[in-house]
């Protein structure tokens, strides 16, 4: 019978199905931090268990950290004490940590995939809804809640409903100056930040196939916006010239046998999805928020939509967001001035993102009164950029890199956005106060960041660059 | 370890007609510093309850003191963004025994199973009957019967049959969690890893 990619991958992990149409899932990875595990921790213990299969967990604290002076101890006392729960449960169970300041620390979703821990096939999961980025190496991923994490824990499994399918397929090339980033916020603002619920998507088509992987994280990292379980690109050529050589690739024969296996992933010609979408990539242009879900997106010359065609509680949430983010309808988002710009985070926190910054803000200079944090994913992020000469570059520019973490993307550490304030970020979420209490977010590109962050105001980045 | 058995009841509602309620709201990450799951229901709608110096926002529903009990009802979508369970905790450590919505967020219904608190998915039109109903008299009561999967409205007697599968609603009804039953299932585990390494 014909399968999808998904299909394949999520049979073969499935040790027994159960009445109600759950599934005991096999998990091959398991990343956790410091946030979502205590207390699944303390639940095994009091269970007295240990940690079925230890070797397949990995475990690094992100989400808590600051990005400046790591080498000193954690300030905030919860943080640290977080942090510090974390250390000594990873000890107590024989789990491997990627402590602060280790070469291989940083975001849970940016060192799983740079040290291809991560790999295709594999079913992976973590205790955050971002765990969708390992999707794009053809893995079944997807964020769990804690009760989860413990189940993993104990059992190296899971209890699951098996999700629907969707294919969203990108047909034809990028404009200039539209990235990754661009073409999911525009998916998500044409089937909004529910249409995926009850889903697991398969990403296509040849726009998204000409993505690099960073691109390809970058837009499975954000199907959980549009509620997603997940998404997933099938492994090709690309895929495996990023995989080899890294730290936990297989090697040698091992390898040549990886990479046949890998190579039988892909949704045979004739499987059936239970939801398509077919997108035109000439139709995507840089793209903003301007709201507080990621569905309330748009081309960054079209101007904030009216509310005329909503009803009841659509109408009610849409002006409520409005009125959140301190805009009108009809306005144009061009010229807006703003006050923070952030880059980083598991959406854009790689190599690459800093990479395409660097080379918008190169020769020019930060804007007056703008308070900009450049965040690398992780450790080899940071010093990758320092060797390039990014860093360089940015510094010439007025920035300032930081050091790695989720910092302002959830902004559980001290950087935080004040209350009415700006953030043009390019983070998966402009939630009411995610970026700090009262904060207002903006979603877009890395390049659409630079152009902000070298204006201070929002820039259309094809007018940038021309 | 068992959650708390579900158990039918008749109770008042609060309601909070506001579509696409995030985690964030729901908790924000602030408060997610814990080692432990204790407390957490103190700042459950943290930013929406409580202005910045700490002083209750009396228009915010949970604050009304005209609704008070054990349900909340939600706008479409309830849920979405971050996996914290902590927003499932929150609710439950508030008071909150079931929310009712005509879309849940699939990572949070699960988390809100894996911890007895049980989300009623309802038509769109029942959705906006039961808000009709507090809106006309807030003391209006409602019965959540998990065994008959039902929930009525009880000033008209409208009842809506929901949906749930059926081994949640036996682990609910009778406080099993699913780490227990995974456990025991450890030998078929371990035969399914030997097989397939052989692969």
């Amino acid at each position: 019978m014909s399968k999808t990619l998904f299909d394949k991958v999520w049979d073969a992990h499935v040790v027994r199905e159960i009445e109600g149409g759950r599934s005991v899932l096999y998990i091959d990875r398991h990343y956790i931090h410091e946030v979502t595990s205590p207390v699944a921790f303390s639940g095994i213990r009091n269970r007295g268990l240990k940690v079925f299969r230890p070797q397949q967990t990995t475990a690094t604290p992100d989400h808590n950290v600051p990005t400046l002076n790591q080498h000193l101890p954690i300030e905030d006392e919860q943080s640290r004490s977080q942090v510090e729960t974390l250390i000594a449960n990873c000890k107590e169970q024989g789990i491997e940590l990627f402590g602060l300041n280790h070469p291989k620390q940083g975001i849970v979703h940016v060192i799983g995939p740079e040290t291809a821990l991560t790999q295709p096939g594999m079913t992976i999961v973590c205790g955050d809804s971002h765990t969708s980025t390992h999707g794009a190496f053809g893995a079944v991923a997807f964020g769990i809640g804690t009760s989860e994490v413990e189940m993993v824990f104990a059992s190296q499994t899971i209890l699951q409903p098996k999700p629907k399918t969707m294919l969203i397929r990108v047909e034809g090339e990028l404009g200039k100056g539209v990235t990754a980033k661009d073409v999911v916020l525009y998916i998500i603002s044409k089937i909004s930040s529910s249409g995926g619920t009850g889903h697991f998507i398969e990403f296509g088509g040849s726009a998204i196939r000409s993505l690099s992987m960073e691109g390809r994280m970058t837009v499975c990292n954000m199907s959980i916006e549009c509620g997603a379980r997940g998404g997933m690109i099938a492994p090709d050529e690309t895929t495996f010239a990023y995989l080899k050589g890294r730290e936990y690739a297989p090697k040698g024969k091992e390898w040549d046998a990886a990479v046949a296996q890998w190579k039988t992933l892909y949704s045979d010609k004739d499987a059936v999805f239970d939801t398509v979408y077919e997108f035109d990539a000439a139709d995507i242009k840089p793209m903003i928020t301007f709201g507080t879900n990621p569905g309330m997106g748009i081309a960054i010359d079209a101007s904030i939509p009216y509310s005329d065609h909503l009803s009841g509680s659509d109408k009610v949430s849409f002006e409520k967001a409005l009125q959140y983010m301190g805009f009108n309808s009809g306005e144009s988002m061009i010229g807006k001035k703003i006050d923070y710009v952030f880059v980083g985070s598991c959406t854009n926190g790689r190599i690459e993102d800093f990479r395409a910054f660097a080379q918008a803000v190169k020769g020019k200079k930060k804007a007056e009164g703008v308070t900009v944090w450049l965040v690398p994913g992780s450790k080899a992020v940071e010093k990758q950029a320092y060797e390039e000469g990014i860093v360089d570059i940015l510094k010439e520019a007025g920035f300032e890199f930081r050091q790695p973490g989720c910092s302002a993307c959830l902004a559980m550490n001290a950087d935080k956005v004040p209350e009415g304030k700006y953030c043009v970020s390019t983070s998966n979420r402009n939630f009411e106060g995610r970026q700090g209490q009262g904060a207002r977010t903006l979603l877009a590109s890395p390049l659409t960041a630079a152009a902000a962050a070298v204006t201070g105001q929002i820039t259309d980045i094809r007018e940038f660059i021309k | 370890m068992a959650i708390p058995k579900f158990v039918t009841f008749t109770s008042q509602a609060v309601p909070l007609n506001i579509e696409n309620i995030d985690t964030d709201q729901i908790i924000p990450a602030r408060f997610l510093k814990a080692v432990e799951r204790k407390g957490f229901g103190d700042n459950l709608f943290r930013d929406w309850r409580f202005n910045k110096t700490g002083d209750k926002i009396e228009t915010f529903p949970l604050n009304d003191h005209r609704y008070s009990g054990k349900i909340l009802i939600a706008g479409k979508n309830f849920g979405c963004g971050s996996s914290r369970e902590h927003a499932a905790w929150s609710l439950f450590d508030y008071g909150f025994r079931v929310v009712v919505s005509s879309f849940f967020a699939d990572i949070f219904k699960n988390n809100a199973l894996n911890n007895g608190l049980l989300p009623v998915q309802v038509s769109e039109s029942f959705l906006q009957e039961i808000f009709t109903a507090i809106q006309s008299s807030p003391s209006t009561t409602f019965t959540v019967n998990l065994e008959q999967q039902t929930f009525t409205i009880d000033s008209t007697g409208h009842t809506f049959s929901f949906s749930i599968d059926g081994y949640k609603k036996e682990c609910l009804l009778n406080g099993y969690d699913d780490v227990d039953y995974l456990v025991s299932l450890k030998p078929e585990i371990e035969t399914f890893e030997n097989k397939k390494n052989d692969k």
